[in-house]
């Protein structure tokens, strides 16, 4: 229906003949390429992959804790797999995985030909990749002249002094440090394109509040990994320095501190937490209008708790370190910037909330998702709240309700919508669509799976089970509800593999899905599926912040409403 | 190539945004100020916490001297950027030697400052946390003039044979904006070291 309007000059109607090619000129033009939209898609695929070994990693993490004094696992490989799982999750399969949709998605969006620095993206990309596979080249290299763990072992957080060199002989945290550091390069070389982009590759018409708030969401996203990411590599340079130049900075012998490591990282880590949810609240920003077929309520107060949550989430890091010991006035301090900061978030949850509200909600498997993530995300951040106030999380701190609650913001928040966002632009992406039925199986599965793994696991943390550990023993009434936890993590292993199937199907098989299957608003549905190269034949023009709605209503523009809000704003 | 017209009415104001090598140089230079934070709070946090000796008070010389040729160094890039722009080659180059000239003579002076402290002080990075962050400060912002020089020698080079002319004034500024960065860490990190850490 919708593709009968015509939609600008965005397309090129030239009939395109294809031309069979070797396999090895295609590997070619992947390798070679510079173009956005493929290294969004390698940044995706890449995710992806290092998903499924993440995901297997926790499995056998799992299977390990289903039962006490399992010796399914040794203590030596449990470390290792705990090490591998978060950094994997975190450093290489979130933070590429939003980087590959902003690269794919943000051009398009602001009406773009290509990223601002199109060989610095690629550049960015492959250093990405190399870096994370030297932290998993350690699982077969060799162990260091003085023995020792390998492969690192030292949690994602890599706790200082755990990882000198008199307590992690092996060469296992120089993997860690040098594998993070590298795709870290990468990191904040994608982050810098995106501002640029966002900021000088607009097309006319294009005013910073006229952006999708997708392209707002990753802007603000790019400039925090600016401020958060360059932090951890500082601390990764001292680490190193200590490590092969025999320096101090946190050997606590020579007077180094180690809680100096935990402030280090965690100004790093807690921005980052914010740096991977802001992407996915840009794809429930971009999905929920869609489905409802209204526009986003309340866009510039959307706007503003972004901006809000980027400048707070500097100030919160050491929510993490209560038990350290900082003294009650720095304890009250980050207790009141965390609870502030849970402001900006509500704000945001009412909004999608008001805009769905007598909306035409079309539950699509898309917006199954996102509704999912609504709530769940909210329950996400009232176990967060609990764990700002800093007596109840002494009481709690570094046990599995913490895991149960971080875990609860990650995959029920996170995931559920990067799963919408697989979704809602696959079509684009691919030119076909993903099937109905199987994402169906996936939703439902995986809500299953969800629930019971991570409602279950909040249990085990309020009785007292500690994180972190390889086993436990019987007698505490943790057993059973590990075990819960267990069977849920097979069963959303399914319902991932049940997704992976259904990409892969879809992408052969797949029905047709045209230019624009949603009936969207955004500039990406208004050229071809999958774009051309160029992207658009010209470039566009916009007038209002839903662009393909001015074309498909010509008698009830957008523009005209915006226009008349912006007088009455500048009169007032 | 054929295409559909565009339906949307064309905009009155122009529509200039920001040049883009201009916006990526700051965002590198928020990068890199971030990283730079995190040493200068590392070596605020340790000072006095040594050990052993050496102290701050007992082996630093504040360096003024290549302070002096660093800080007019910004003085001499910003007047090669503007003979660039004025087409005028010779000041160009004239000023762009001169630059890079005085970035070699700090260079030089921390080199000198460093052999001074490593054999007559005994003061190595293995020392005490005073060495540790002491080098590792001053390390990290003399890599940083030694990658500007490097690039500005590049643009010599290619300034020597003509090949650089008033089309290249956006990028070349953009490698100002670089330099002029590298001097206020110096600001910053001279403050810390020689004088608030002394």
């Amino acid at each position: 229906m919708a593709d009968s309007i015509p939609l600008s000059g965005a397309i090129d109607l030239t009939p395109r003949h294809k031309q069979p090619r070797l396999y090895l000129e295609v590997m070619h033009d992947w390798i070679v390429t510079t173009d956005h939209k493929k290294i969004g898609l390698m940044y995706i695929a890449a995710a992806l992959l290092f998903m499924l070994v993440g995901g297997v990693e926790v499995l056998l993490m799992r299977v390990q804790l289903a039962r006490p004094e399992s010796t399914f696992l040794s203590p030596e490989k449990y470390n290792q797999l705990l090490t591998l799982h978060g950094t994997t999750m975190i450093f290489f399969v979130a933070m590429p995985v939003m980087f590959g949709f902003a690269n794919y998605l943000v051009p398009l969006m602001i009406g773009a030909r290509d990223m601002a620095f199109p060989r610095l993206n690629a550049f960015s990309f492959w250093i990405f990749f190399f870096g994370a596979l030297l932290l998993y080249y350690s699982l077969i290299g060799g162990e260091g002249l003085y023995g020792g763990s390998g492969v690192p072992d030292v949690g994602w957080f890599a706790y200082a002094p755990l990882t000198e060199r008199p307590f992690s002989m092996g060469r296992g945290s120089d993997y860690w440090a040098l594998g993070i550091f590298i795709s870290g390069i990468g990191s904040i070389g994608t982050a810098l394109n995106i501002v640029v982009t966002t900021i000088s590759m607009r097309c006319k018409g294009m005013r910073l509040n006229r952006m999708p708030l997708l392209v707002w969401l990753m802007f603000v996203t790019s400039i925090m990994v600016l401020g958060a990411l360059p932090p951890l590599s500082a601390a990764q340079i001292m680490l190193l320095i200590d490590r092969y130049l025999g320096a101090h900075f946190f050997d606590a012998q020579a007077g180094g501190s180690a809680v100096l490591w935990a402030h280090f990282f965690w100004i790093f880590g807690h921005p980052e937490v914010y740096i991977l949810v802001l992407p996915a609240f840009g794809f429930a920003n971009e999905i929920i209008p869609v489905f409802s077929r209204k526009a986003i309520f309340g866009y510039p107060a959307m706007v503003a708790a972004t901006v809000g949550i980027g400048f707070i989430s500097f100030t919160v890091w050491a929510h993490h370190m209560f038990t350290v010991g900082m003294g009650a006035a720095a304890n009250t301090a980050f207790v009141l910037s965390t609870m502030i900061i849970a402001v900006p978030t509500g704000i945001k949850i009412f909004n999608w909330l008001a805009t769905m509200w007598g909306g035409k909600i079309r539950f699509t498997v898309a917006m199954m998702f996102c509704t999912a993530f609504i709530f769940q995300f909210t329950l996400a951040g009232l176990t967060g709240i609990m764990l700002a106030v800093a007596p109840f999380d002494w009481q709690l701190h570094n046990s599995y309700f913490v895991v149960a609650h971080f875990h609860y913001v990650i995959v029920g928040g996170i995931l559920f919508c990067l799963f919408a966002a697989f979704y809602y632009w696959f079509p684009k992406m691919t030119g076909r669509r993903m099937n109905r039925t199987l994402g169906r199986w996936h939703f439902w599965l995986f809500v299953l799976g969800f629930h019971m793994t991570f409602d279950c696991m909040h249990i085990p943390g309020l009785l007292g089970m500690p994180r972190e550990i390889y086993t436990y023993e019987p007698g505490h009434h943790w057993g059973v509800w590990n075990m819960i936890v267990t069977i849920g993590a097979f069963i959303q292993a399914i319902a991932v593999i049940i997704f992976v199937v259904n990409l892969v199907r879809s992408h052969f098989k797949g029905k047709p899905a045209g230019n624009d299957p949603w009936d969207a608003w955004t500039l990406e549905w208004a050229t071809t599926s999958p774009p051309p190269t160029y992207n658009f034949a010209d470039e566009p023009m916009v007038r209002s912040r839903r662009p393909l709605w001015d074309l498909k209503h010509p008698e009830d523009p957008d523009w005209k409403y915006e226009s008349h809000a912006e007088n009455e704003m500048a009169a007032q | 190539m054929t295409t559909i017209p565009f339906t949307c009415d064309p905009q009155d104001d122009p529509w200039v945004l920001p040049y883009r090598g201009t916006v990526g140089m700051w965002c590198l230079i928020m990068a890199e100020s971030a990283m730079f934070l995190i040493f200068v709070v590392a070596y605020i946090f340790y000072l006095g916490k040594s050990l052993s000796g050496p102290t701050p008070k007992q082996v630093l010389e504040p360096p003024i001297f290549i302070t002096i040729c660093l800080l007019s160094s910004s003085i001499t890039v910003h007047l090669s950027a503007v003979a660039l722009r004025k087409r005028s080659q010779a000041g160009f180059l004239g000023w762009l030697a001169g630059t890079i000239l005085l970035g070699v003579i700090f260079l030089l002076g921390t080199a000198h400052e460093w052999r001074d402290l490593i054999f007559r002080q005994g003061l190595t990075i293995r020392t005490n946390l005073f060495g540790t962050t002491f080098y590792s400060l001053v390390g990290l912002h003399a890599t940083h003039v030694l990658v500007g020089l490097l690039m500005l020698s590049i643009v010599l080079v290619f300034g020597v044979f003509g090949k650089v002319g008033e089309d290249h004034f956006h990028h070349y500024h953009t490698l100002s904006l670089y330099w002029h960065f590298v001097d206020a860490v110096w600001v910053v990190v001279f403050t810390v070291v020689y004088i608030v850490g002394r």
